[in-house]
């Protein structure tokens, strides 16, 4: 959790917004550090959690997470954190065995053509079974948060963009709507903005009907002036709000800088490298 | 292998109770260890030597155990070629296990084209100690003795290198002697030797990719290269060269046609064989010739789908080749991407503007030319200077608000 951007964000683990769909996008650099953000923040803010990682494996994110000072393991222990890995899951699918064992929610590698109508159905009933479970005598978690790391892995997996515009919209439905929780998704494009050919399978494609959907873009991408050492990126911050005399949109933009225990957030042009 | 080095020789099931603390013993790296391998200075990853000294610096220390390294291949493969051979011929060197798959040349001729490693020069020195030129008379330094405290220091080196060597050293005019190669164990896959039997459920999957994906599972299961096996005596590492996947040869056609009908079928692969490095111990170095692929969004999310990503771009043929800043390289390296693995951050590379060329003997990776000097540890203006700048906008009511650097 970076206390840098939550003071950007106006957020913080003990106060924060319900019913939000956050889109991380980036172009030719990587925001996956801002998943990392939103993943080790909803925990600490006791939110039961479900995880899709579809890019990395769980070791991965435990080791991130701990350096940030959240416990991944004892979280899925405590029933707090669902976590799909999704390279394990994409084995069995795969190179298929005898004894299939694994769950469904990865078949659509079986076969792309049905969408990911499993895929949500597994989001569907681990957030809802939150809600159900109280009375086992567990804690008690606050409303649920969905976090989609690389929803581009589906695209490249084969998988119809609509379709993956057809899962978020159920997913925002349910998380959001119906259960005013948070839902947090990474899209990862490269090559310019200008590139954009009216494709209607690509990343780019997704990224803008999901713009359209959320209510806080955190946009990163790479230095117009090339790469620097010192200087990661710059992250364009979008809110969308919606009040009753329609909608209100604020931008900001800031450069960062990843470190190895958080980011940090600047100014443009007042990295402590130029200054 | 994504995880870190402590937790390679144990089940992953008793990981809750090593990592319950942030504060862990760097000796516990100990457990673990096998030739040829070192743990990461940044993140304790596992590492494997390419067997491009310089490439290992420019990937941070060597290939973490476990990821996969794409190779973007020059217009005519010799480049690419030649870094796949090394990294090969290092797994020999190393006694690690070796898988090679291709479809266009038997791996067996991959293999007995591997460059002939410089062995004396490993066995006799210590690390610390650089290789001395066998031309210096010994006298003349004995003679000198005005700088004799410098004596011991590395010579300054135009290419990049690690600072302790846990590659060897190749010497590409000479082939690998046979007995050396045939002490290395290997499992070959030639795609025209392997009759792809049709099964209905792949219709994400070429035919191709999903047998080549199944027997390089079948070779870790049975030789033990799992995590989640139990541990046997001795562990060893897996290399894995994967040659010119996407060309048509393996049945694809990413390389023939704009509109291809097995548009995912490589993605979906370097999924499948993510996951399977990710729960091993093996390494995959992986060629691709990208410039044969026209649609630039499909090489991006095939990038994104391996860990380390670097691009050759040769001179050959092209009208660089005589331009006078390059007279002295063979192409142009790019890095596309370098791997996020147990840390946020990620190692990036000092500068992006680098080179490789081919010496007689032996290929490195230099620097084109030096970047801009804007870092954080630069000294320049005194901050002295700057406070007292700050102090005088002070006085003068303006904003006080206590940012360090910036106040005008």
């Amino acid at each position: 959790m970076f206390t840098e951007l939550n003071s950007i964000l106006n957020t913080s683990p003990e106060s924060f917004s319900g019913g939000d769909f956050i889109l991380v996008s980036d172009r030719q650099s990587d925001a996956s550090f801002l998943i990392h953000h939103f993943l080790s923040f909803y925990l600490r803010a006791q939110c039961k959690v479900c995880f899709l990682s579809l890019a990395q494996s769980f070791n991965h994110y435990s080791s991130v997470s701990q350096r940030l000072g959240v416990n991944l393991t004892q979280a899925k222990d405590k029933g707090q954190l669902i976590f799909l890995e999704g390279l394990k899951e994409s084995l069995s699918v795969l190179i298929p065995q005898a004894a299939d064992t694994g769950s469904q929610a990865m078949s659509f590698l079986r076969n792309p053509a049905p969408g990911l109508q499993s895929l949500y159905e597994f989001v569907r009933d681990s957030v809802t079974a939150s809600s159900s479970s109280v009375e086992e005598g567990t804690e008690e978690w606050g409303p649920p948060v969905l976090l989609v790391d690389d929803l581009s892995v589906l695209l490249s997996l084969g998988v119809n963009a609509g379709a993956v515009l057809d899962f978020t919209h159920y997913c925002r439905a349910a998380v959001c709507s119906q259960l005013q929780g948070n839902m947090v998704m990474l899209v990862r494009c490269d090559g310019g903005e200008e590139e954009y050919d009216g494709d209607v399978e690509g990343p780019e494609w997704l990224l803008r009907c999901l713009t359209h959907q959320c209510s806080l873009t955190l946009h990163v991408h790479g230095l117009p002036t090339g790469y620097c050492r010192d200087i990661h990126g710059q992250v364009e911050v979008c809110w969308r709000r919606r009040r009753g005399d329609g909608q209100h949109t604020q931008k900001k933009l800031f450069q960062y800088k990843v470190h190895d225990k958080g980011a940090s957030f600047f100014a443009r042009g007042t990295s402590s490298a130029v200054l | 292998m994504a995880a870190p080095v402590n937790s390679v020789g144990k089940p992953s099931a008793e990981r809750p109770q090593i990592n319950c603390t942030s504060f862990q013993k760097k000796t516990r790296s100990k457990l673990i260890s096998i030739p040829g391998t070192r743990p990461s200075v940044q993140n304790g990853q596992l590492l494997v030597s390419t067997g491009v000294t310089s490439l290992d610096y420019l990937l941070g220390g060597g290939l973490a155990v476990g990821t996969v390294l794409l190779i973007e291949e020059d217009r005519y493969d010799s480049y690419s070629r030649m870094i796949l051979k090394y990294f090969l011929a290092e797994g020999v060197v190393c006694r690690h296990e070796l898988f090679v798959a291709s479809a266009q040349d038997n791996p067996d001729d991959i293999l007995q084209e591997l460059p002939a490693p410089i062995l004396d020069d490993v066995a006799m020195h210590k690390p610390v100690e650089q290789p001395r030129l066998p031309c210096e008379p010994q006298d003349s330094l004995d003679a000198m003795k005005i700088a004799w405290r410098y004596q011991n220091l590395p010579k300054v080196q135009s290419a990049l290198a690690s600072s302790s060597r846990f590659g060897h050293y190749y010497d590409v005019s000479k082939m690998m002697e046979p007995e050396i190669r045939q002490a290395a164990k290997c499992h070959s896959f030639y795609l025209p030797e392997h009759p792809t039997q049709s099964s209905a459920t792949h219709s994400a999957m070429l035919e191709s990719y999903s047998t080549l994906l199944k027997s390089l599972q079948e070779v870790i299961h049975r030789e033990g290269f799992d995590l989640a096996a139990p541990m046997s005596k001795s562990r060893n590492i897996l290399r894995v060269g994967l040659h010119s996947l996407g060309s048509a040869l393996w049945g694809d056609d990413l390389s023939c046609q704009d509109n291809p009908t097995h548009r995912h079928a490589l993605a979906t692969f370097l999924y499948g064989l993510r996951a399977l490095l990710r729960s091993s111990l093996s390494v995959a170095v992986v060629t691709i010739p990208s410039h044969l692929i026209q649609d630039r969004t499909l090489m991006g999310s095939i990038t994104r789908l391996c860990d380390n990503a670097i691009a050759l771009e040769s001179f050959k043929g092209s009208e660089r080749e005589t331009n006078p800043l390059y007279k002295d390289y063979h192409g142009l390296l790019h890095v596309r991407q370098v791997p996020h693995l147990n840390c946020l951050t990620n190692q990036l590379p000092d500068h992006k503007d680098l080179a490789f060329k081919l010496k007689r003997k032996q290929f490195t990776i230099e620097r084109l030319h030096l970047p801009p000097d804007l870092s954080e540890t630069v000294s320049r203006v005194s901050r002295g200077e700057l406070a007292g700048a700050a102090m005088v906008a002070s006085a003068c009511g303006s904003s006080t608000s206590g940012t360090k650097h910036l106040d005008f």
